[in-house]
């Protein structure tokens, strides 16, 4: 009797087992077909695809090639692609650099602002410090909708629409960092400050010292979640560059016209290379911050 | 002796915390975030609101609530209002019961939890623009689903350029946001008080009676949570719209923030304004909600 169950048991745990690994395969297949495809040369690539992307729109539609065929392994791999990318078509390494200009300032200091706010909500457990606190988790959770158009607002009255700072602005100020910050140094111990300024710290000394070092792990989560979010930016260059030049890589990588098609891959996967570099190295705290968001309430 | 002494110390400590002097510290630590804040999103929101009650920006004229009735009267609003709507309706539902789903499948005692784990979180870190070609090749005209589809005697669809375009949308969804999810709840299980489980087995209770009425319980402040923020990353959907399907998608993926887009175009001042203000308040009004149904669950686990 017992044996059975247990028989059952292993059973259910190999089913168990089977099923995740597959939902986990569908999950990365995107991902890794992506940068195989990379590695193909551009023939094979328009063979490959032919039939989705070389649409010449002369009367009526003409494909390449009838077949669509998905392939995990290049025929020949080769770096072709990705030369291209880096040597002949400067355009890509442009709208790389466009990205990079704009995430990075906003991580950098959205993360400083933050920091030193969250201090600031930390000492201060008053009423108005509540108030303001709960104005930010309410403009935390407006869509990109709502606050855009405030921001379209202001950056258009300070003339700053299609510079950088247009998007850099609003992104520094956004209260995301804040919020999650805030929600870790107020736990920090009471006591554990008074005990600090006791022993002659001053407030410059506490929010260095002390909490700085107690809030690393939620900092570096919100460096990753920032970078992201900001990474995938798409709404605020459309709405506030006229300047297509400007562009960053993730708006400008769906432009990619037919005929660079085989570049496209390599393009994507380049895109991905820093994000992906993030994740490896950092997986363990972003699953920690993660997960200390959701231990506390809303 | 010793014991009076600290607390005279923290006496003073809190006296100090309540002078004027700690206060202007503290200010001063948050005076960047809060005039930042101020200047690019409160004031000007309040421009916002003025806008929607004018006639144009530059004769001001106040109208009342034609704005409103304008906006809300507007074709094109309605969709995109509804498209969204129906979006959020069907895909948060599905990010949080299927999120909890992977969550209780990678805390079932498997193998390889933690590199399953990576998989399922590596869609998070992945920029939409870099997938957009796999969606591409996957759900074209003439992509591989259609292929298969055909090998099994089905029809080709239009993916992108029909209805079934939000059942896409809706997988890419899922798929950038069950990680995540999933990461959520795999801590607040970790969290349930694993003698309560026991004291229930104890009293007979069966694996599904467990899962109702103990896991779930402890479970609601983080279904709430997980709702929250997926509704928040259902509004950002647009994204992946976008990038697939370009400025002008199919009817039914025409999003609010499509709309912005063509109002911000043509530069409409009152629309946009009024738009911005409808939704802020449905926004207020959601949020409102789920607050009052989780302090309503949470009191009842107290209780209890």
């Amino acid at each position: 009797m017992k044996k059975r169950s247990e028989r059952k048991k292993l059973c259910i745990r190999i089913c168990l087992t089977v099923i995740a690994v597959v939902t986990a395969l569908i999950f990365i297949m995107p991902i890794v077909l992506t940068i195989s495809n990379s590695f193909m040369s551009a023939a094979e690539i328009t063979s490959n695809y032919g039939s989705i992307f070389q649409k010449t729109d002369t009367g009526g539609k003409q494909y390449i090639s009838q077949t669509v065929n998905l392939k995990f392994i290049p025929d020949m791999v080769t770096f072709s692609q990705y030369a291209t990318v880096l040597f002949k078509s400067p355009d890509y390494l442009l709208k790389f650099w466009n990205s990079v200009i704009l995430v990075v300032p906003i991580v950098v200091f959205q993360l400083v602002v933050a920091v030193l706010a969250a201090y600031g909500f930390t000492r201060t457990r008053g009423k108005l410090s509540a108030i303001v606190f709960f104005a930010y988790v309410i403009l935390m959770m407006m869509p990109y909708q709502v606050t855009l158009v405030p921001n379209y607002l202001v950056l258009n009255w300070m003339k700053l629409l299609d510079t950088n700072w247009s998007i850099w602005l609003p992104g520094i100020f956004s209260p995301f960092s804040v919020y999650l910050i805030t929600k870790y140094m107020r736990r920090i111990p009471v006591p554990l400050i008074e005990a600090a300024k006791i022993d002659g710290a001053n407030e410059f000394q506490v929010f260095t010292k002390i909490c700085i070092p107690i809030c690393k792990g939620v900092i570096t989560t919100c460096a990753i979640l920032v970078f992201m979010d900001y990474w995938n930016m798409v709404e605020q260059p459309l709405l506030f560059f006229n300047d297509t030049d400007k562009y960053p890589l993730s708006i400008f990588l769906s432009k990619i016209n037919a005929q660079e098609v085989g570049l496209a891959f390599a393009v994507a996967t380049f895109y991905m290379i820093p994000s992906l570099l993030i994740f490896l190295y950092g997986e363990d705290q972003l699953v920690e911050g993660i997960a200390y968001q959701g231990g506390v309430k809303g | 002796m010793r014991r009076s002494k600290k607390k005279d110390f923290s006496k003073v400590i809190k006296k100090q915390n309540k002078s004027w002097f700690h206060r202007l510290v503290s200010g001063a630590f948050l005076a960047p975030s809060v005039l930042g804040v101020l200047l690019f999103f409160v004031l000007p929101f309040l421009v916002v609101i003025y806008f929607s009650f004018v006639n144009n920006p530059v004769a001001k004229k106040f109208v009342g609530l034609t704005n409103y009735i304008n906006v809300i009267q507007n074709g094109a609003f309605r969709t995109a209002v509804g498209n969204t709507l129906f979006f959020s309706v069907v895909a948060v539902p599905l990010a949080v019961i299927l999120g909890m789903a992977l969550a209780f499948l990678l805390d079932a005692g498997i193998p390889l939890k933690s590199e399953l784990r990576s998989c399922f979180l590596t869609p998070l870190m992945v920029p939409t623009a870099s997938i957009v070609l796999i969606w591409q090749v996957l759900f074209d005209y003439n992509g591989v689903v259609n292929v298969a589809v055909q090998k099994f005697g089905g029809g080709q669809v239009d993916w992108l350029k029909s209805s079934a375009g939000l059942l896409v949308i809706i997988l890419l969804f899922l798929w950038k946001n069950l990680g995540y999810n999933m990461i959520l709840f795999l801590s607040a299980m970790g969290n349930i008080p694993k003698d309560i489980i026991e004291v229930a087995e104890l009293d007979g209770a069966n694996r599904w009676q467990i899962f109702l009425h103990v896991k779930l319980r402890y479970l609601s402040p983080t279904i709430m949570f997980v709702t929250i923020l997926s509704m928040i990353n259902s509004f950002k959907v647009f994204r992946e719209i976008y990038l697939l399907t370009g400025e002008y998608p199919y009817g039914a993926l025409y999003m609010l923030q499509h709309y912005m887009n063509n109002t911000f175009a043509s530069a409409d001042y009152q629309k946009l304004s009024t738009a911005a203000i409808y939704m802020s308040f449905v926004m207020i009004v959601i949020m409102g909600i789920l607050f009052w149904v989780e302090h309503h669950f949470g009191k009842d686990l107290e209780e209890e």
